[in-house]
């Protein structure tokens, strides 16, 4: 008992001991960057907190693995933390155990101004140097934030109503599979606003077979109807089926937000006329770029963001990126 | 019917009285209720016509495949709340074996099914073993197994969604049993309607049956009687793992593809249309028709507000208090009638 009891008591005082180093080692790290990044910090030691309102959906999935591939080219160390579903307070307590982590540099979203401001702004007047991702697009430069790297949903939404309008189209249906997300919402209206003629919002279920009946519902509805977008690939594979179904293919001009393999291949066989590509790879991986420049060297792009979308994926230019989403990068 | 305890079974009971305290009466006067409803506000935009009945149905049905299990299930009184995670898990089994590794369809979906018998397995024997109450059991494979398949298709494919399995499945000879039509009717549809009556002679005409309902009306004394609870219980709960593998089946070459968030909130569902059917809670009481009634007044009010025109956001307004009206009417008819 006793030769237990000592040993105990020796492994409590390594890890004392341990927990010392470590804190001074961060401590360290602080001062260098206080100091405008002067001294070269080990990128192994380089820890960055990536907090956002991501969920485990195939969206998110790729800008993971711009972020994994990010933290093996730049060799640091990355903690990736998702919500299971979109709940802002539990969005806030990750932010919370976030910055007391102490990290050397975080990357955020702000899907909640009111919500999550003041909480991103005492981490960069801490020290703390932060990316905004995806959203966050007004608030970025109010929490000191470094850049901004993402798309702004209503312009996106604005692109994509002005290139079906190019195709003649005047009144279109926006099917919404997750109603209270506010960029949803932003991509409908931004919509309505490029094409300059009628939208109507229609909700649906994201379960697939409610999904597809809704919307060859919604289409009989509205047989005036002369274009159809949806917000996210999976819808758009029911809306594929249900307008094949309702015999609607032909006279129904359809698009997508976002990308999938089979989303790509029905925009190489002309079946859609375009997706819409906010290379969200890039919200993944640059954030991790430019904070460990900025931890190393104090170096960064100065007063600007950086504006990953909308790229369009059309007939042309399909082919050559099926193989990417495969793979999880587009 | 009536075979809710042995008291009840011996006791006379008049032809009207027995009608009046069927389980599932609520239900198909609701089903009524919410069909003449959509009839009247939309009976000229489609509704009533094949392809809108169709519509519906499908919908009904999909849900209704995992209810009859879990009316089941409850009537023996226990819970399943990891169904919908289930169906998430077996859908991407299929998927992952079939586009990445190579495998013929029905070997993945049998190993999707050997899956779903395992957890279900594992679920029973948990609740038997550690006597916890299964809500807490099934919520806990609730996450886990929704985790596990977020986190081992990412490993795998380093996506959540898996398509193309469109050109997988559509020439296969599995294609025409889990997502064919005939007569333009989806087979989903068949296959629901054969589980209910698979599930209402088991309930109705079998000595099993009889061990369901005393497993959920008192335990105790059916295990004196010889009824092997736990044994019963095990088997339901394989069923309703099975049956979510089933949905998963239907769901994948239905659509194409699969999501690991797939069967979201689908236990409450199924729970809510057993409910509805005028399932008990507590077990021991109800019938698999009234499940199959619960499902497809959920279907109708789902898809009969796209018909109706009116904005779509009300639709979980719509379902909530549906639930209530249901329960409420089913309680008053129970009480009136127990009264006499």
């Amino acid at each position: 008992m006793r030769v237990i009891a000592r040993l105990a008591l020796l492994f409590a005082v390594a890890l004392v001991v341990l927990a010392g180093c470590g804190q001074q080692g961060g401590q360290q790290e602080g001062e260098g960057e206080q100091g405008g990044g002067g001294g070269l910090v080990p990128r192994e030691e380089i820890n960055i907190e990536f907090v956002t309102h991501a969920s485990p959906d195939p969206f998110w999935s790729v800008v993971q693995n711009g972020v994994n591939q990010a933290a093996e080219d730049m060799g640091v160390n990355v903690n990736y933390r998702e919500l299971d579903s979109y709940d802002i307070p539990q969005l806030q307590r990750n932010l919370e155990a976030a910055i007391a982590a102490d990290p050397d540099g975080m990357v955020v979203s702000i899907p909640d101004p009111d919500a999550l401001n003041d909480k991103i702004r005492e981490a960069t007047e801490n020290g703390i140097p932060v990316v905004v991702i995806n959203a966050g697009e007004n608030d970025w430069r109010d929490v000191g934030a470094l850049t901004y790297v993402g798309q702004t949903e209503y312009d996106a939404g604005v692109a994509a109503g002005e290139r079906m309008a190019q195709e003649g189209v005047r009144s279109a249906l926006c099917i919404n599979h997750e109603q209270g997300n506010i960029t949803l919402d932003m991509r409908c209206e931004g919509f309505e606003k490029g094409l300059g003629g009628q939208v109507k919002q229609i909700a649906v279920q994201p379960d697939p077979t409610a999904a597809r009946n809704g919307i060859k519902t919604a289409l009989r509805q509205n047989p005036d109807v002369e274009g159809l977008l949806t917000l996210n690939p999976g819808i758009a594979d029911q809306a594929l089926r249900a307008l094949e179904e309702s015999g609607r293919s032909e006279d129904v001009t359809f698009a997508t937000f976002d990308l999938s393999p089979s989303v790509l291949r029905a925009v190489s066989r002309g079946e859609m006329l375009f997706a819409t590509d906010q290379q969200q790879w890039l919200q993944g991986y640059l954030p991790i770029v430019l904070l460990t420049n900025y931890i190393q060297y104090g170096v960064r792009p100065v007063n600007t963001e950086i504006p990953t979308g909308p790229a369009f994926i059309t007939e042309e230019n399909a082919e050559q990126v099926i193989d990417l989403s495969r793979q999880g990068i587009r | 019917m009536t075979q809710a305890t042995v008291g009840e079974r011996i006791r006379e009971v008049g032809f009207l009285r027995r009608q009046l305290t069927r389980p599932e009466l609520a239900a198909i006067a609701g089903a009524i209720l919410v069909f003449a409803f959509f009839a009247i506000t939309a009976g000229d935009q489609g509704f009533l016509t094949f392809g809108g009945t169709i519509s519906y149905l499908q919908v009904a049905a999909q849900l209704g495949i995992v209810a009859v299990p879990v009316a089941m299930l409850m009537i023996a009184g226990e819970f399943d709340l990891s169904v919908g995670s289930m169906v998430g898990a077996a859908g991407i089994i299929i998927a992952i074996t079939v586009t990445q590794y190579g495998w013929p369809l029905f070997a993945g979906v049998l190993l999707a099914c050997a899956v779903a018998l395992l957890v279900g397995f594992f679920n029973g024997y948990l609740v038997i073993k550690t006597g916890l109450p299964s809500f807490i059991v099934t919520l806990a494979m609730l996450f886990a197994l929704r985790g596990l398949t977020i986190g081992f298709s990412r490993l795998i494919t380093g996506r959540t969604q898996i398509g193309g399995l469109s050109e997988a499945t559509q020439g296969d000879v599995l294609f025409p049993i889990f997502a064919g039509e005939v007569a333009g009717i989806p087979v989903s549809v068949f296959w629901w309607i054969g589980l209910a009556v698979l599930g209402t002679w088991v309930l109705q005409r079998t000595a099993f049956g009889n061990w369901i309902f005393g497993s959920g009306g008192d335990p105790v004394a059916a295990r004196n009687v010889g009824v092997p609870v736990n044994r019963v219980k095990i088997i339901l709960f394989m069923c309703t793992a099975l049956s979510a593998a089933l949905l998963a089946t239907i769901q994948v070459m239905d659509a194409g593809s699969a999501d690991v968030l797939r069967g979201e909130l689908l236990e409450l569902q199924a729970i809510a249309a057993s409910v509805i059917g005028g399932v008990l809670l507590t077990g021991g009481y109800g019938s698999v028709v009234g499940a199959v009634f619960g499902a497809l007044i959920f279907g109708m009010v789902q898809q009969g507000i796209f018909f109706t025109g009116v904005n779509t956001d009300w639709f979980l307004v719509f379902v909530g208090v549906m639930l209530l009206v249901a329960v409420l009417f089913n309680n008053v008819i129970r009480n009136r009638a127990s009264k006499g």
